[in-house]
């Protein structure tokens, strides 16, 4: 990065160590922060969405609707992340790609062939000429469906005992106002749920923060997977040999959720005592 | 919907230009001089880099490099997410089963025990490798107790803290290591050149015939004019095993 770093071999202490920190690899291990923030930002949203509609859906007076909730909740809360990282992507994959097979390639060659799974180069995704943003874009894309569903699932089961935890007298109050079923859930019922639902997210939130190493599943380099490859010891093949300073990178990366967890509680702190103004509830002001 | 709608209208645009035939080749980046992240640039580089760029260059292809994590370096090849893999595999008939090979394009390499003392029992002791190696299967064939680590530097790693007894890879990626430790490390008696498989070669999916036909003759052309051996020893030095 600075002009006297051609040849670290040459440099020593402080000098050395400004090239060390600057060089190609710790400039993405940086990157990669940037990469886990930009997923927790995009997933926490999408999953609350997912985890509204499986709570809506879990209410539902309708039986097939209602059904399909229950089943989303507690099927994919009972199985394990890993296998679930391991496959939804995958599988996902695998179905854009044979769908645009179908609709994109000319030849009748079978997509299944042997243990190989291969589609004509029309219709991979992404095009194998894309270039490489393009493709780890289409990784984060992927990871960010697999997180949501997940955590998705969660947020709806939170979601649904924070809608049955609004006293029931309100609703009764609202619908002897007049209001239809649809503006008793909009105007009374969704508005005070929040306060009963929020240590259940905030909880999910923090688990969200500390799940995101399993983007290395989906071949997503994050921050623990640098933290690995750079700490580890390197020969002089490298240009910037020396022993193993897992530790240090690791103790780094600990600070950083640390931090994260921090900020968190009292962002999260601050929006339970807002949401609690004005609700007669107990404890309200303690939560979280 | 939206991040749908987005991947779709993305793929609309994207699709009418994938004329050209990129080759998608992956790697590890972890297995030093083989394969490796050159941490000035950030890019991979290393022996089977440069072989394969030259190897593309000949045949008149245009690659480009995907780092991929051992563990599903096969699973990703056959869901198609890249098309060959450069990772120092070793030929074996384990992985024939699964996936398949261009010609060798190193001798068999020898692999090697690494210790803190040279005197350790590698066939009863507890012996550290990469999980799904060559070195792995026959360490559970010598009825050592194996510990299986996803990278191969947390193999070394695991020795230099007294986990295992000893680290057995292959003798090319051991010896910067072992000759830079200050004689922390050293080989063990009568274990350091191990004969096992048969070369490492290029893997590919068993449906893809056509690429490999094109690589074979291209490694053939490089072993015939002498350069792939160039290649091994500027990266394995003087006393590397080459071609006759």
């Amino acid at each position: 990065m600075f002009s006297y770093c051609t040849d670290p071999s040459l440099l020593e202490g402080s000098a050395w160590l400004s090239c060390y920190l600057t060089s190609g690899t710790h400039l993405l291990f940086y990157g990669s922060f940037g990469t886990v923030l930009l997923l927790l930002a995009i997933t926490a949203p999408v999953a609350l969405l997912f985890g509204f509609g499986g709570a809506m859906a879990s209410r539902s007076r309708i039986w097939p609707v209602r059904m399909f909730g229950k089943l989303y909740t507690s099927m994919v809360r009972g199985i394990p992340d890993i296998l679930f990282f391991l496959f939804v992507p995958i599988a996902l994959d695998q179905g854009f790609e044979w769908m645009r097979a179908k609709a994109l390639c000319a030849t009748d060659a079978p997509i299944r062939q042997g243990n190989d799974f291969v589609v004509c180069a029309a219709a991979k995704l992404p095009l194998s000429s894309s270039p490489p943003w393009v493709h780890d874009t289409y990784g984060i894309f992927l990871a960010v469906i697999a997180f949501s569903v997940v955590f998705g699932a969660f947020a709806a089961n939170v979601l649904y005992g924070a809608m049955r935890a609004v006293p029931r007298a309100q609703l009764e109050t609202a619908e002897a106002y007049g209001m239809s079923p649809r503006q008793v859930t909009r105007r009374v019922l969704i508005p005070q749920m929040w306060t009963y639902a929020l240590p259940g997210l905030s909880n999910l939130w923090m688990i969200l923060i500390k799940a995101t190493p399993l983007l290395f599943l989906l071949g997503v380099e994050d921050i623990v997977y640098w933290a690995r490859e750079l700490g580890g010891s390197k020969t002089s093949a490298f240009s910037y040999p020396h022993p193993d300073w897992r530790l240090y990178y690791f103790l780094g990366i600990l600070v950083f959720y640390l931090l994260m967890t921090f900020v968190s509680e009292r962002v999260l702190g601050r929006v339970a005592r807002r949401l609690s103004r004005g609700q007669a509830m107990m404890g309200a002001g303690g939560i979280a | 919907m939206k991040p749908l709608i987005i991947a779709a209208t993305a793929l609309a645009l994207t699709a009418g230009l994938a004329q050209a035939e990129t080759i998608r080749m992956g790697t590890e980046g972890a297995y030093a001089p083989y394969n490796f992240i050159d941490d000035a640039t950030g890019e991979v580089t290393g022996f089977e880099i440069e072989l394969g760029n030259e190897l593309c260059a000949r045949a008149e292809l245009d690659c480009t490099w995907v780092r991929n994590d051992w563990d599903s370096i096969i699973p990703n090849l056959v869901s198609s997410n890249y098309d060959t893999i450069m990772a120092g595999m070793n030929i074996n008939e384990e992985r024939k089963a699964v996936i398949q090979f261009t010609q060798p394009y190193t001798p068999a390499m020898p692999s090697a025990y690494a210790a803190l003392a040279a005197d350790v029992d590698v066939e009863g002791g507890i012996i550290a490798a990469q999980t799904s190696t060559i070195q792995a299967s026959h360490i559970a064939e010598t009825g050592a107790t194996l510990l299986e680590y996803p990278t191969p530097d947390q193999t070394v790693a695991a020795v230099r803290n007294g986990e295992a007894d000893a680290v057995f890879a292959d003798r090319d990626f051991l010896a910067p290591i072992v000759e830079e430790s200050g004689g922390e490390l050293v080989w063990v008696d009568g274990f350091d050149k191990v004969t096992l498989g048969e070369g490492i070669g290029m893997g590919l999916r068993q449906s893809d015939n056509e690429l490999k036909d094109t690589f074979d003759a291209v490694i053939t052309e490089m072993k015939e004019d002498g350069s792939l051996n160039e290649l091994i020893i500027k990266w394995f030095g003087d006393d590397a095993l080459t071609f006759e």
